[in-house]
């Protein structure tokens, strides 16, 4: 059995920078993605970034996917990649199981980060497993990896970033974005994002969410109607809408289970977005040298995921002996970064999230 | 149906992977997933639930929810949404939890 001294799990915008602070650091490592290509969901965002220019704020999410792939291609010697490549066990004797293709593997680490990102969040309602019904993230990914429209008329559900972001993206594919349904009294994503939308006419309509869908084997309508202050559905203010794709886009949960099934303390923290391991300040769960990065444990944007991967790579290494030269300073740095990148109003639920997660707040 | 103009992105549309769908000889490009390339033919049933047997089309594109798994070369349960597409493939429908393939 193959021994690594850093198998890290996910080649998103956390994994791969963990990676890179740990090979500056002198580290050997696996990154493992279950996708045929490292990069995470940044190779479908055309959308340039907020943030500072530390975390390549005004770049377009495509163009720091290349940035971090690069970073990782510097060090050869120092970084393996396996793509197409599943990781479906984890143990406490840190051996990891893979599958690849058909084949098994097993393969060891001294340590461990968990990587692994985070996934749409489904929505409960008549018929929402029609064909025609998709992730809003699956049809980014749809549209700006693959170049492949996912139809002619089309209906977002949630008004978070993502789905203002993808019904953006959709208009400039040349898709009639026909609505975008908001249950809450307002708009969740940035005014920025609206604006655009609202400027090419698109309808933004809050207190309003999808009841059923409508088709035999593929979408064809959706009946929406408006909520009262309980969220329920009003009766008698249903309307059908002719499309032939919804989106969703109501959040994202941790993809933690594999923290779970190596033994680390769980906590149900719903600002973070679910089920997430509990981590000390150096992102260490409670399961020794298994350190956790990036959306896993919580969802953030993808700048908050590069930063906690440079700090769980800094953190890595130092514990298995090869501390960083520019230790003191990067960590510093890197707390400074995520301290600003969670200050803003849009910040608050990852703040109270954490403090939560800590037991440092009580709900 | 493909991107023609984008104002950020390009698609070279050049290489053409030929591969079969339940039998019927189509093609997509270079570039493209199993389940992108069905979807710009305009197939959206990639699986049917196993109990019911309700139309399952692609949901996540991360390889995450298992509603684009199809039979791929005779085996079952490949998440199409995140397999590459290959010259030859044989690609078709799946309507059971899958069974092992003939040479296992």
């Amino acid at each position: 059995m193959n021994t690594y001294e850093l198998v890290i799990i996910g080649g998103g915008p956390a994994g791969l920078s963990a990676a890179k602070v740990a090979a500056e650091a002198g580290l050997h490592s696996l990154v493992i993605e279950r996708d045929y290509k490292i990069g995470g969901q940044l190779v479908k965002q055309t959308h340039m970034f907020f943030g500072s220019e530390k975390q390549y704020a005004k770049t377009r999410g495509i163009d720091i996917a290349s940035i971090l792939i690069d970073d990782v291609k510097r060090h050869p010697d120092k970084i393996e990649v396996m793509t197409g490549t599943t990781v479906v066990g984890l143990y406490p004797d840190h051996v990891i199981t893979l599958l690849q293709g058909e084949e098994y593997k097993k393969i060891k680490a001294e340590a461990i980060i968990i990587a692994t990102g985070a996934s749409e969040k489904f929505l409960a309602f008549e018929n929402n497993d029609l064909p025609g019904i998709y992730g809003a993230g699956a049809v980014q990914t749809l549209m700006n990896v693959h170049g492949v429209l996912p139809g002619h008329d089309v209906v977002m559900v949630g008004s978070g970033n993502i789905g203002l972001i993808v019904s953006y993206q959709l208009m400039q594919a040349g898709v009639n974005v026909k609505m975008v349904l908001e249950a809450a009294d307002t708009i969740g994503g940035y005014k920025v994002h609206a604006s655009k939308l609202k400027r090419l006419g698109v309808d933004i309509r809050t207190r309003m969410s999808v009841k059923k869908a409508i088709g035999t084997t593929e979408l064809n309508q959706i009946e929406i109607a408006w909520l009262d202050d309980s969220w329920q559905f009003i009766d008698g203010t249903e309307q059908r809408v002719d499309v032939d794709a919804l989106c969703i886009s109501v959040g994202l949960s941790p993809l933690s289970s594999l923290a779970a099934m190596i033994g680390c303390e769980m906590k149900f923290v719903p600002l973070l977005g679910g089920n997430v391991p509990i981590i000390d300040e150096y992102h260490e769960t409670t399961v020794k040298n298994v350190f956790v990065a990036g959306d896993v444990c919580g969802v953030e944007e993808a700048s908050s995921a590069i930063v906690e991967g440079y700090y769980a790579g800094l953190m890595v290494a130092k514990r298995l002996g090869h501390e960083h030269p520019d230790f003191a300073a990067r960590k510093a740095d890197y707390e400074t970064q995520l301290d600003n990148l969670r200050s803003g109003p849009f910040g608050e639920k990852t703040r109270l999230g954490l403090l939560e997660l800590r037991g440092e707040r009580h709900v | 149906m493909r991107i023609q103009q984008h104002p950020i992105l390009q698609f070279p549309h050049d290489q053409v992977i030929h591969f079969t769908f339940d039998g019927k000889p189509v093609a997509g490009i270079a570039g493209d997933t199993i389940a992108s390339a069905l979807h710009n033919l305009g197939v959206r049933v990639l699986s049917h639930s196993v109990e019911k047997g309700r139309a399952r089309g692609f949901y996540c594109a991360i390889g995450n929810c298992a509603s684009c798994n199809m039979i791929v070369d005779g085996v079952p349960n490949v998440r199409t949404c995140i397999t590459p597409l290959k010259e030859g493939m044989v690609v078709k429908t799946q309507r059971n939890k899958g069974v092992l393939h003939e040479h296992l």
